[in-house]
């Protein structure tokens, strides 16, 4: 053995402090979801016109849209969770897709029929800033939150799981924002959402990768 | 690689309780543990590396990433999986850090030889060489100095250098990298 192999385990036995297991990472992703639900609940029921909701959600294509984008965050964070521990399938990064295909071909069906209803009036800015502001502000404390829980696991391949995670974080806005969003959705709108999530995805990759690139605590035992 | 016949799940096992009991803070048991698990790590690194030295540096820091997350092993999963997927992964780590150091270094086995010329050997040019040699280290920046003076001076390896003085394998390394272009530019005038 090399001594300096030898050396370096001695070391690291000697620091060998008790350290807390993580839970099973379904669970943590569970408790988390539970988490965003209450305070999601509650934000709803104070602060959203839930008889519109009412009348918008009589259409199915909202109804398939919003559990479509429901399971792609809850299957998004679920991966995450998976991911940032060392001995997980990389496969579980592909979990959030199939609902994400049916997200965006809803969405995007949506804004075709609007389109044809309307003429060219359909390719109008409806109220996209809101929605973008609203997609980005929700995420921010459901994405610090999200992350410091995954970097619980110091995971070997941050910026994977950053962006699984992010899209979750999107997702679950998205789905919120359906609470707040008294009509169908334009062309552009959509843009502005996909926008929206493409922006919270890239920040999250981009400060797991920043993080990673400091190291900090990446040699200290 | 999940343990295949019945003497590796045996000592999967036997390499999971151990890690359990590490996880509960048994230090002999943790000590053991990495012993036992060094030829394996060499084997895995020796599948992507030839040098003996870089498989070592591999294996270092397989073991400080090992250490680093050991609260992510679950003793109801194989341990050998888990850590291979380490070994894995900072086995990838030091193919890429490899690339990336050779795109950007060129190696000249002549300068190692000494100067034909015999004032190159004059002790007193050595000397006053040696002694700006030690004003230009004193100059860099703290962070570049204690760098080169760890893995340069004292040639400790990546992984106990980064032990002591507590900043990552990757940062010292560009640390090095850029306290010797700068002793570069002064005494060489910025030529490669």
């Amino acid at each position: 053995m090399s001594g300096a192999t030898e050396r370096l385990i001695e070391r690291l036995a000697a620091d060998a402090e008790p350290v807390g297991r993580l839970r099973a990472p379904a669970l943590r992703a569970a408790l988390w979801l539970l988490a965003v639900a209450a305070v999601g609940g509650i934000v709803i029921a104070g602060f959203s016109d839930l008889d519109v909701f009412a009348r918008r959600a009589q259409d199915p294509k909202l109804v398939v849209e919003m559990i479509a984008t429901l399971a792609t965050g809850i299957a998004a964070v679920l991966a995450a969770f998976e991911l940032s521990l060392p001995d997980r399938a990389a496969g579980w990064t592909w979990l959030p897709l199939p609902p994400l295909a049916v997200w965006i071909a809803t969405s995007g069906y949506s804004c075709y029929r609007h389109w044809i209803a309307f003429g060219p009036d359909g390719w109008e800015l409806g109220e996209s800033t809101d929605c973008f502001r609203f997609i980005l502000s929700v995420s921010v404390p459901l994405g610090i939150t999200l992350m410091l829980l995954l970097r619980q696991a110091r995971p070997l391949a941050p910026v994977r799981v950053a962006a699984v995670g992010g899209l979750g974080v999107a997702a679950i806005a998205a789905c919120l924002l359906q609470f707040f969003h008294p009509f169908d959705v334009t062309v552009i709108d959509l843009s502005v959402h996909a926008v929206a999530v493409a922006i919270v995805i890239s920040v999250s990759s981009l400060w797991a990768r920043w993080s990673e690139r400091r190291g900090e605590e990446a040699a200290r035992p | 690689m999940p343990p295949e016949s019945s003497r590796d799940l045996a000592r999967d096992r036997e390499w999971s309780a151990s890690m359990a009991a590490a996880q509960n803070g048994d230090r002999a048991a943790y000590e053991r543990l990495l012993r036992e698990i060094l030829p394996f790590l060499r084997a895995l690194a020796a599948r992507q590396h030839r040098v003996p030295d870089r498989i070592e540096d591999v294996v270092q820091d397989v073991l400080l990433t090992v250490h680093r997350v050991r609260h992510t092993y679950d003793p109801a999963r194989p341990f050998s999986h888990w850590l291979a997927a380490i070994a894995r992964r900072r086995s990838i780590d030091a193919l890429r850090r490899r690339g990336r150091t050779e795109a950007a270094e060129v190696s000249d086995e002549k300068a190692y030889e000494t100067f034909a010329d015999p004032r190159a050997k004059d002790d007193r040019e050595a000397r006053d060489r040696a002694g700006g040699l030690g004003a230009a280290i004193s100059s860099l920046p703290r962070g570049q100095r204690e760098a080169l003076e760890l893995l340069k001076l004292r040639q400790l390896s990546l992984a106990e250098a980064s032990r002591e003085s507590g900043k990552s394998v990757a940062s010292l390394k560009v640390s090095v990298h850029r306290a010797i272009r700068a002793l570069r530019a002064k005494f060489m005038g910025g030529e490669r």
